[in-house]
């Protein structure tokens, strides 16, 4: 099984088509992988459905890089 | 004033015979048929499972996997088509130009493919799983939209749905925008991606589709005595059209002059037309008038001819009336005995069709067309292309709701 941080990298380049290796931990979803609002929306979709959880809409808004989706991850499920 | 004039300097298509318009035109005049068994989805229990469908379809390298991904296949098919369309234009956008430059791309049906993915995933995962590029990804107009975005044409931005005649509505409403002074060049044609089941269904209970499911290739026979219906067909074709002083002055390849445009409707049924054409035959007479020609200059008409019983008869009849004792010298041909029907697509394919007619100075055959009904009685083109002077050609679309188009090119 991949470590939690593995999955959300996986997930954030498929959904924003970059390379793995672009998506680093402090890259921000928006300036440094070019995401747009819809964009971002979508990946936040895609975690929910990896992780089996719900994100309500303001945490969603706060999860701009990488690491946020990682820390967000770690945080809330167990 | 005198009218502007309006001309064709860059084509593109996909088609269920090739990914482009060498391709598919080179699969045209061998008289190849693009239909085959549906494989994209079990169509087992339908009455019709076969359809004229892309083959190896990549959006790549034209068009970016990623941006690929939030379009509906019939935006996928309408971007690729213009995009070659505007590569091989060569048209330059530039600050100065770009608010005169504008695009009209529609579609008959539009993202039904994305539709039924939407319904099924409320269904079975819930409102929160819809995409935020549903929307987007789906409606009809973001052909149009998406390329403005991609070249930054910021003038008319407009997509016209007027089901099967909608690519010949689009072509002809652009070169009226540019005959008016609202634009100097357009980006105009059709789009459709209908084979699902959903589209597919709904084609075979409106009992519109052939159901010769041992020889697809054989389905598509208008005039034939055996014709059983249409055969769905996908893809995209679309055209740069330029207004010709601008064109010339840039050196651009000119395929030939857009010189009439008509259309009518038949207020007369849902799905069929009248039994004498006469919706058809004001179409192509109002396009006639536009072109300020006579019946006698038209040397081929590229027609609607669906093999369907009573709108091949209806054209023919339509055909007949119009071109009076011309035509008996006129060739006519359905270039959807090869790649079916592609409804929103097929009027603008076709009109590429016919300036490549005129390129090449070939008629394209209708295949299939083993036993023509009597009152047929034209040069339909059977099986094989012919060689001959073509100087102008007419164009038609008749779609849903009794809507027709013409159009009219001449060699430039």
């Amino acid at each position: 099984m991949s470590s939690i941080e593995e999955r959300v990298k996986k997930i954030v380049a498929e959904q924003l088509g970059v390379k793995e290796e672009e998506v680093k931990n402090e890259a921000s979803f928006v300036e440094d992988l070019g995401a747009d609002s819809l964009d971002t929306v979508e990946l936040v979709m895609a975690l929910e459905e990896e992780f089996e959880t719900e994100i309500p809409d303001d945490e969603a808004e706060k999860i701009t890089t990488v690491q946020l989706a990682i820390d967000y991850v770690n945080s809330n499920l167990d | 004033m005198a009218r502007r004039r309006v001309v064709i300097t860059g084509v593109g298509m996909v088609t269920p015979l090739g990914n482009d318009v060498t391709s598919t035109w080179d699969g045209i005049l061998a008289g190849k048929s693009g239909a085959c068994p549906i494989d994209t989805f079990d169509a087992s229990a339908f009455t019709t499972r076969f359809s004229a469908s892309l083959k190896g379809f990549d959006p790549e390298p034209l068009l970016p996997a990623k941006d690929a991904r939030k379009m509906d296949l019939f935006i996928q098919y309408g971007m690729v088509a213009g995009i070659q369309a505007m590569e091989d234009s060569g048209l330059p956008i530039t600050e100065e130009n770009a608010p005169r430059i504008g695009a009209a791309i529609g579609a008959g049906i539009g993202g039904i493919g994305s539709i039924e993915f939407g319904a099924a995933t409320i269904a079975s995962k819930g409102p929160r799983r819809i995409s935020p590029f549903f929307v987007p990804g789906a409606i009809i107009n973001m052909i149009a939209g998406n390329l403005s975005i991609k070249y930054g044409f910021k003038g008319p931005n407009i997509s016209i749905v007027t089901a099967c005649t909608t690519g010949t509505h689009n072509i002809g409403m652009a070169a009226r925008l540019i005959q008016y002074g609202e634009a100097d060049a357009m980006v105009a044609g059709g789009a459709e991606m209908a084979c699902t089941p959903v589209g597919l269904g709904g084609f075979a209970a409106a009992r519109a589709l052939s159901t010769r499911n041992d020889d697809p290739q054989a389905a598509s026979r208008p005039w034939d005595k055996d014709r059983d219906g249409f055969v769905l067909g996908d893809g995209a074709g679309v055209v740069v059209l330029e207004e010709y002083e601008m064109a010339k002055a840039r050196g651009a390849k000119i395929y030939a002059e857009l010189i009439g445009f008509g259309m009518s409707g038949d207020a007369y049924h849902m799905t069929s037309p009248p039994e004498n054409g006469e919706g058809a035959a004001q179409s192509m007479e109002n396009a006639i008038k536009d072109a300020q020609i006579d019946v006698a200059d038209i040397n081929y008409i590229n027609a609607h001819g669906t093999s369907t019983p009573a709108g091949d008869i209806a054209e023919c009849k339509a055909v007949k009336s119009v071109m009076g004792s011309a035509a008996d010298k006129v060739a006519v041909s359905s270039t959807k005995s090869m790649i079916g029907h592609l409804l929103g697509a097929a009027g603008s394919v076709e009109a590429i069709f016919s300036v490549l007619a005129i390129r090449d100075q070939v008629a394209p055959p209708t295949i299939n067309l083993d036993n023509p009904e009597e009152i047929c009685d034209l040069n339909l083109v059977p099986h094989t292309a012919q060689e001959m002077p073509i100087n102008a050609v007419l164009s038609n679309s008749f779609g849903f709701g009794g809507t027709n188009g013409s159009l009219i090119f001449r060699k430039v």
